[in-house]
């Protein structure tokens, strides 16, 4: 029990005192995390929209994959992307293995199925009530989309931030493909997994302490966000 | 001749003219007929009230002339044209719930200015206050009021200059203030020349507004006649029992 309050009293000091490898740590896994959201969003938002809006054969089938694959297994995707970006695999020439970009490769595959199944449902829902009217306005379709993603803006903040939860906490994928190196591709997960293992308890801890500030700290602006858009019945 | 007589007459050659024609419309669901065989000639001019009790088929004939559902057979022609594009892009619609745009109410309007290649401030203004919401423009569309968002919607609907305007019971929900001030902007707009095709279960509004009446009943036309001929000695049994307040029977 002493132990495990020294290690607090630690982690707050680290905290506190705005340790450089804590802070250094924290920037790569926020970079990393950011980046991978806004790239699953620059791929999954059109993709869920498309498949809400559109009629095609075989939809029913891309709606159960898409919602299937939001259970994918971190460490299944970690290994799939070393397999492919390792020197024998097919992207192996761009050696991107070990670095910060791969890790990015990983967590947006991992949560662009997340993103692209959610703003589906939205824009699903969304879509039933504006369709006799788009129709009767004779909305081009690309328009209609685009109407409906503009619309639909601040319940798709919530899916954006249901895949930044995800990519932040994951911890299988990063550290196949990232290889968890000092200075180079550790993030916050890989440390507190090292730093534990380590015995390194105030580390892991402060570690653990940002991630979940991080973590309350963007729930609570969305729902700040949103409920002021609610308010004005724009959500 | 003098010039007044002359265009008078042309107006009425105008009128004479149908706006749309309907033939041989079916619609089939589940097995059922639901709209069965309507032939119309619906006038060039005026407000043509779509009536009938409950399941007649109103709403369903509405959205068939409309074109937002695909007939089992038969035609819609209007204008002599069948239903393109660009006919459909002559027409609007509104529906008896308002359907608005999660945006101000100056960007609702803006929304369909724009899908037409326009847009400009000043006519956003003109429509509003046409509507009666001038200085409303910044306001949440979906805060309004509910006789104000119909009036939005209408708004939406005239700023593209239709030339028909189709209402599905867009006052059935509405206070006896907002119904007024709805019977009075569609009044205008068939006066400015938008041909009005109205459906109503209100048979007093139908007396307000109405120049023509099609009595549906059982997804059949039981009688169109002038509004005057309709209420004053309907021609059909299910048309004099439905005014009479007694049930009809299909």
């Amino acid at each position: 029990m002493q132990d495990f309050s020294h290690a607090f009293t630690l982690a707050f000091g680290l905290v506190l005192t705005a340790d450089a490898d804590l802070l250094e740590i924290i920037a790569l896994s926020l970079q990393v995390s950011l980046t991978a959201v806004l790239a699953a969003c620059v791929i999954g938002l059109p993709l869920g929209t498309l498949v809400a809006v559109g009629r095609f054969r075989g939809r029913a089938a891309v709606v159960i994959l898409l919602n299937a694959l939001m259970g994918l297994p971190p460490v299944v995707v970690g290994l799939l992307i070393y397999l492919l970006l390792s020197n024998a695999g097919p992207l192996g020439w761009l050696r991107l293995l070990y670095t910060p970009e791969a890790m990015i490769i990983a967590q947006t595959v991992l949560i662009t199925p997340i993103i692209a199944a959610l703003s589906r449902e939205v824009i699903e829902q969304l879509h039933q009530e504006y369709a006799e009217q788009f129709r009767s306005l004779s909305v081009p379709r690309a328009a209609a989309a685009a109407a409906l993603l503009w619309d639909a803006r601040y319940s798709l903040l919530t899916v954006a931030l249901a895949g930044f939860g995800r990519a932040v906490a994951e911890v299988g994928a990063v550290i196949i493909v990232g290889g968890n190196i000092d200075h180079l591709t550790r993030v916050m997960t890989t440390a507190i997994a090292l730093e534990t293992s380590k015995g390194d308890l105030a580390l892991a801890l402060a570690l653990g302490i940002v991630l979940i500030t991080i973590a309350l700290s963007v729930n609570a602006a969305v729902m700040a966000l949103r409920l002021t858009a609610t308010r004005y019945a724009y959500a | 001749m003098p010039e007044a007589i002359a265009i008078a007459q042309a107006r009425d050659a105008v009128a004479a003219k149908p706006a749309g024609e309907v033939s041989g419309l079916t619609y089939q669901a589940g097995g059922r007929f639901l709209i069965d065989s309507i032939n119309l000639r619906i006038p060039g001019d005026g407000i043509t009230v779509l009536m009938g009790p409950n399941g007649a088929g109103k709403s369903l004939l509405l959205r068939l002339m409309h074109g937002l559902l695909e007939a089992t057979a038969g035609t819609v022609r209007w204008h002599g044209r069948g239903l393109d594009d660009d006919v459909r892009r002559q027409q609007a619609m509104v529906f008896q719930r308002p359907v608005l745009l999660r945006r101000s109410v100056a960007a609702n309007i803006r929304f369909v200015l724009k899908l037409r290649g326009r847009s400009s401030d000043q006519q956003v203004e003109q429509i509003l206050d046409e509507v009666g919401l001038g200085g409303r423009a910044a306001q949440p569309a979906r805060l309004l009021s509910g006789g104000e968002q119909q009036r939005l919607t209408l708004a939406r609907a005239l700023v593209t200059e239709p030339k028909v305007l189709f209402l599905d019971e867009p006052t059935a929900s509405l206070d006896p203030t907002s119904t007024a001030a709805i019977e009075t902007i569609v009044r205008r707009a068939s006066e400015r020349g938008t041909k009005i095709i109205f459906v109503t279960h209100d048979l007093g509004q139908a007396h307000r507004l109405a120049d023509d009446v099609v009595f549906l009943n059982g997804g059949r036309v039981a009688e169109h006649s002038p509004a005057a001929t309709f209420f004053d000695a309907p021609a059909s049994q299910a048309a004099a029992d439905y005014l009479a307040g007694r049930l009809v029977l299909r």
